[in-house]
Formats: structure tokens, sequence, C-alpha cells
């Protein structure tokens, strides 16, 4: 199991390129109408998974909503399965039958992928209430946007799992905005953290541009819950650049809102710090980057390659054995 | 079956039930309003706690969506919940946990998360609770591929199917009826193991005049019409479902190729009820076998209402399902 304090910033650095390539190349893979449905991109909101992948131990579960390609590739679903399940086919991380919304990997703790705003977060309750059941000292994060925190489903799972001292991290990715409207228009508090208080639930924020930071406030986080079973809620202040899907230009936005955040981009800023202090170095940079193109593009041939999933299987996944 | 056979309240089988498999399995564990401390909004968790404590006896507050997804997350863990609605008129509340999560997930994972929940408690329509309270819900979750739905109507029913659910892999609904729980009936003893399988019906009564179909609180209406029947010289041959899904269509083609007329008696709505599904199956595979038209004895199709005298009119009864008989005998 690896423990936070042995995940390599470099290599965390890679993972948040990896997740950036692969969901550039997803995006021209839509526009060229190779993946169907809806596509919700990650891209600006990098070092909120991965700083809580640093954070975290490998057998902590993970579950997110329906923008869940980076949790999949954070965890190490590989880019393949990623790629091939937007493409519907069968060697996909859902076998084709999720969808970009609805990634699995149950291997890897990733619970999914949940697609219905803030649905999801009773099953995080439910999987840190198994934690305890079972007297582990697993967490269970959950991610979700700002858009779910004015969901029922949220505040009552948010309200027992305070009853029943859950080990689970409620997440709260704050972008700006649930689908086109924004926090200020949705949300009646001055900051979205405070609806932990409501809970008794303890609060915390964090800059979601600056991976060390969420790493950081995620690893006091996780550690005080692992020597005393509660929940914890945490804003992580993030942007994503592109609209809230793919068919969603963003126009309710202004431009020099998001040039502020492009400056402040979590991928350039880890970069820049790890260059700084002499751990990186421009060539290596390189590599890593040209790496994770290489990565994303070769998924994409590999998901055009893979089989459909065959109709006679279509009972198949309806009822367990 | 044998002399050992003793008489329990459908209550008490719950019970039994629910003790039973808790002692055998430490993953399955029961949740809900009022099921740990208050032993039960119908006392169907009688006792429960204090064997079991706390962890395994959960009292949830009033969120019925909140817990009902609590224990779609457990589950996805292994876990095998036992999820109590104080009434399954309030599982509207959670219905999208039911149906999105419980139901969609083992597909929408390419079949790595299979979901084996119970979600229990009594459904349809009581005394006098008016229109949020008297909800018939067979019809609305039989319309989700990824569920199974049994809906008991005798005390040994009880025990066998709810034991079955518990065990399943896959989300089961075990509908039971608040105006059975007090019902008696015969039962093997307690140190004998008692499993019935979903999606068998189970003739209650033989006969060769007439089929009639029933299921959960219609079963007590029709034996008492076939009763009444036979003082008029009608044999009719009660078969009940058990289960709404899988449905038992061999079960059902067997009688109705025998009797050769049906009355289907449901205790859900006309429209797009569990009948209209019935009356489609028997058509398809055995018109020839037909020999009048298909009577089916629902609700009336309206909210319903308060007053006694009114709601007595919306339900079904012995009464109306000799009515029905004597319509489609005539034909």
């Amino acid at each position: 199991m690896s423990a936070p304090e042995q995940r390599d910033e470099v290599e965390m650095l890679a993972l948040m390129l990896l997740i950036r390539r692969f969901e550039e190349r997803a995006s021209q893979q839509y526009q060229a109408q190779k993946i169907g449905g809806f596509c919700h991109l990650y891209i600006g909101q990098e070092a909120v998974v991965v700083g809580a992948i640093a954070a975290t131990r490998d057998d902590d579960y993970l579950i997110t909503a329906y923008r869940d390609h980076a949790h999949a590739l954070a965890r190490g679903t590989s880019a393949n399965a990623c790629m091939a399940e937007l493409f519907g086919k069968v060697t996909g991380c859902s076998r084709g039958l999720g969808g970009s919304m609805h990634y699995f990997d149950k291997a890897r703790h990733m619970y999914g992928g949940h697609a219905i705003v803030g649905a999801h977060v009773p099953l995080a309750a439910g999987i840190a209430l198994a934690s305890k059941y079972r007297n582990e000292d697993r967490v269970t994060l959950c991610f979700f946007g700002d858009g779910a925190i004015n969901q029922g489903a949220f505040h009552e799972a948010l309200n027992m799992a305070g009853v029943l001292k859950l080990p689970v991290i409620f997440i709260c990715e704050n972008n700006l905005f649930a689908m086109g409207t924004s926090v200020e228009r949705s949300t009646s508090l001055k900051q979205i953290v405070d609806r932990a208080e409501g809970y008794d639930i303890p609060g915390f924020i964090a800059d979601g541009m600056n991976f060390r930071e969420v790493r950081d406030k995620l690893t006091e986080v996780v550690e005080a819950i692992r020597q005393n079973s509660h929940p914890a809620f945490v804003e992580i202040r993030t942007y994503r650049y592109r609209g809230h899907s793919m068919s969603d230009p963003a126009s309710y936005r202004t431009k020099d809102q998001l040039e502020k955040y492009r400056l402040d981009d979590p991928i350039t800023r880890l970069r820049a710090q790890l260059t700084r202090e002499g751990k990186l170095s421009n060539e290596q940079f390189d590599v890593m980057d040209k790496h994770a193109k290489d990565t994303a593009l070769a998924s994409v041939t590999f998901a055009e390659k893979s089989e459909e999933p065959p109709i006679e299987e279509l009972y198949n996944y309806t009822y367990a054995p | 079956m044998s002399g050992d056979m003793r008489e329990v309240t459908y209550r008490q089988a719950l019970n039994e039930a629910l003790a039973e498999e808790l002692e055998r399995d430490a993953n399955v564990f029961l949740m809900g309003e009022e099921v740990a401390q208050y032993n039960g909004a119908y006392k169907v968790s009688q006792g429960l706690l204090d064997r079991f404590g706390p962890m395994r006896i959960i009292d949830t507050p009033i969120s019925e969506n909140g817990f009902a997804g609590m224990g779609v997350g457990a589950a996805m863990v292994g876990l095998r919940p036992i999820v109590e609605f104080m009434t399954f008129s309030f599982s509207l509340v959670a219905f999208d946990q039911v149906v999105n999560n419980a139901t969609n997930m083992l597909t929408m994972s390419g079949g790595q998360f299979n979901i084996p929940i119970t979600f229990r408690g009594p459904n349809g329509p009581a005394h006098q609770l008016g229109a949020t309270h008297s909800h018939a819900t067979e019809c609305l979750y039989a319309n989700f591929p990824g569920l199974k739905i049994c809906t008991p109507a005798t005390p040994r029913d009880a025990k066998g199917l709810l034991k079955t659910a518990i065990r399943d892999n896959n989300p089961v609904l075990v509908l039971e009826s608040e105006l059975l729980y007090s019902s008696k009936g015969m039962i093997e003893p307690a140190d004998q193991e008692l499993l019935i399988p979903l999606g068998e019906a189970e003739l209650k009564r033989e006969g060769s005049d007439v089929t009639i179909i029933c299921y959960a609180q219609t079963v007590p209406l029709a034996l008492a019409a076939a009763e009444a029947l036979e003082e008029e010289e009608i044999s009719a041959e009660v078969l009940d479902l058990r289960s709404i899904k899988p449905l038992d269509l061999h079960a059902i083609l067997n009688s109705v190729a025998k009797t050769h007329r049906v009355v289907v008696a449901e205790q859900d709505r006309p429209y797009c009820g569990i009948g209209s599904e019935i009356c489609y199956r028997i058509q398809k595979e055995i018109f020839d076998e037909l020999d009048a038209p298909i009577a089916r004895v629902s609700q009336e199709d309206v909210p319903m209402p308060y007053n006694e005298r009114l709601e007595k009119a919306v339900l079904p009864s012995a009464e109306k399902i000799v009515a029905a008989v004597k319509k489609v005998c005539d034909a």
C-alpha cells in the first residue's frame, strides 16, 4: 500500500499532464463525433483530484460525479480503458455500458462516475458506513461540484454522516458554476464551506489551483479521520476552462475571468515550483509531456480498434447471478 | 410439512426471517426509521436491537432518499443491507436511489458492481390513510429492469421470501402489507430452514371453472370470493403470484389452460397496473384457451380518498371479485 508521503511530486505532475492531454484528446474526438452522449471535461481542475490522490492510500475509497475521467485516471485506470469507454467499446472501464459519466474501476476502488447531481453523496456515506462496520481505517473521498450542495440527497447524507461519525471527506470542487448558473445565483451562502457547519462537520478551504495546498490540507484531514472516525468537508476552489459539457460555449462568464485562472494554471504552477527547487528540468518536463500526449493518442487508436460490446451480452448485466 | 407446523403472525414470520439472516451472515444489517430503539413502527424488528446491537440495527433520521442511498453504497462494498421503508409510499421520496442507483449500477459499471440490497416495508392501501400513504407501488417498480419484487400474502411466504430476498445478489423489494401484519398462518418449525424462491407462484386453492390471479392483499379477498362462489357451484382456482418480478408465467398459463377463464385481482390501479401485463401475456401465449375476455378487479383510478365509504368504493373486495367471476363465467 503506498503511503501518501511516498507519492513523488514529479509523478503527480506527470499524472496531471496525462489527465490534461487525455481530456484534450477526448475533446477532439468528441468534435469528430467519435464519442456520443455528454462529455464533461475537467481541464483546469487537475490539482484537485491529484492532490487528493497524493494525500491518500490506494485502498481508500473514491467516488465522484459525472466529470469523472480524471478521477479514474488518477486512480490508475488506463487511458486506453478510459478512452475506450468514451467510444462505447467493450474494452472500456465499464465495458462500454456506462459512457463518459459512468466510469467504474472496482479493482482500484473507483466507485463511479455518477450522473444524477448529488445522488452519489449518500452512496459515499454508505461506503464509509461499511468501513466503520468492518472497523477498517479506510477513508472515503466523495467529490462533487458546487451544484450538488443544493440537492436534498447531499444534505441528508451530510446529516447522517455527522450523526454516525462516518469516515468520509466531502470534497466540493467549487468551479464557480453549476452548469451555467454561478454560485452567487444558486446558493444562499457567503461561502460554500459554511454548509458543513450546519451539520457540525469540520470544514476547510483549499486553493484548487495549487497542488501542494490541496495535498497538504487533505493529508491533515485524512490523518485526523484515521485517528478518530468522523466526516469532514473541504471546499476546493478551482475553475474549469471549458464549458459545463462539450455543447456549452460558456457564454455566461467573461474572458477576463477565464484568463485570470489560466494564468494560475495548476500544472504550470507545480512545474514552476519543482523547477525552481531544482527537482525538474525543462527536458524532463518535455519528456513527461510528450509521454502524456503519446499515451492519449495511443488510447484513441486502442479505442478505435476495440470491439463493440456484443449484442448477445445485452441481458448479461441486468441481474447478477 | 408435518404435524410440527405452528401458527405465527405475518409480523412474527418477518421478524424470524430477519433474525435468522442477521444471525447467519455478519454482512447483513437492518436500517430505517424507528427500527432499533422503537422496535419498528409496525414491530417487525422487535427485539433485534437488543440481540444484534446498534451497528447492525440502525435507526435513521427521516431521510428516505439519504438512507436508501446509504444502503446502496454499503452494498457496493459487499455488505447486505436491509432497508426498511416505514411504508413504500415513502419510498417515492427515495425513488431516485432505488431506481437510478440500486437498479442501474450493475449495468452502468459493466458488471462490476452488483447491489445485494433488500428494500422492505408495507405497501398498498391500509385503512383510511389518505392519498399520500396508500400507494401500491408494485406497478411503478415493475417497470425497471434490474429489480426483483415479491409480495408475500401469508406468514409462511413472508418468512420464506424475505430470507431469499436477503440472500439474493440483486436489489429486491419485499412488499409487505400493513393489513396483513397481524394475520395468522401455519409455518414450519423454527429450526427448519424456510426459503421460498422468487418467481414462483403458488396455488392457494384449486378449482376448475375460473382462475383468480392475485397477490398480497388481494389473496385473502380472492380466497373469500372463492369460498362464496363455491356456494353458487362455481369452482374458482386461486393463484397467488407471490412475486411480481420475475413473474411465474408458467404457473399462470397452466392454470388458465385448465380453467379457460380469468379474473386478475390486483391491489394497484388499473392504468398500466400489474393486471395489464398479465392480460397481455395470457393472450399472447394462449389466446385460444380463453373462453371469455379477462376481467380485472383493481383500485378505482383516483387518488385515495380519506372517507371510509369512498375508500371502500375504491378498493378491490371479495364482492367485486365475485361479481367479476360471474361475469366471465356468464360470457
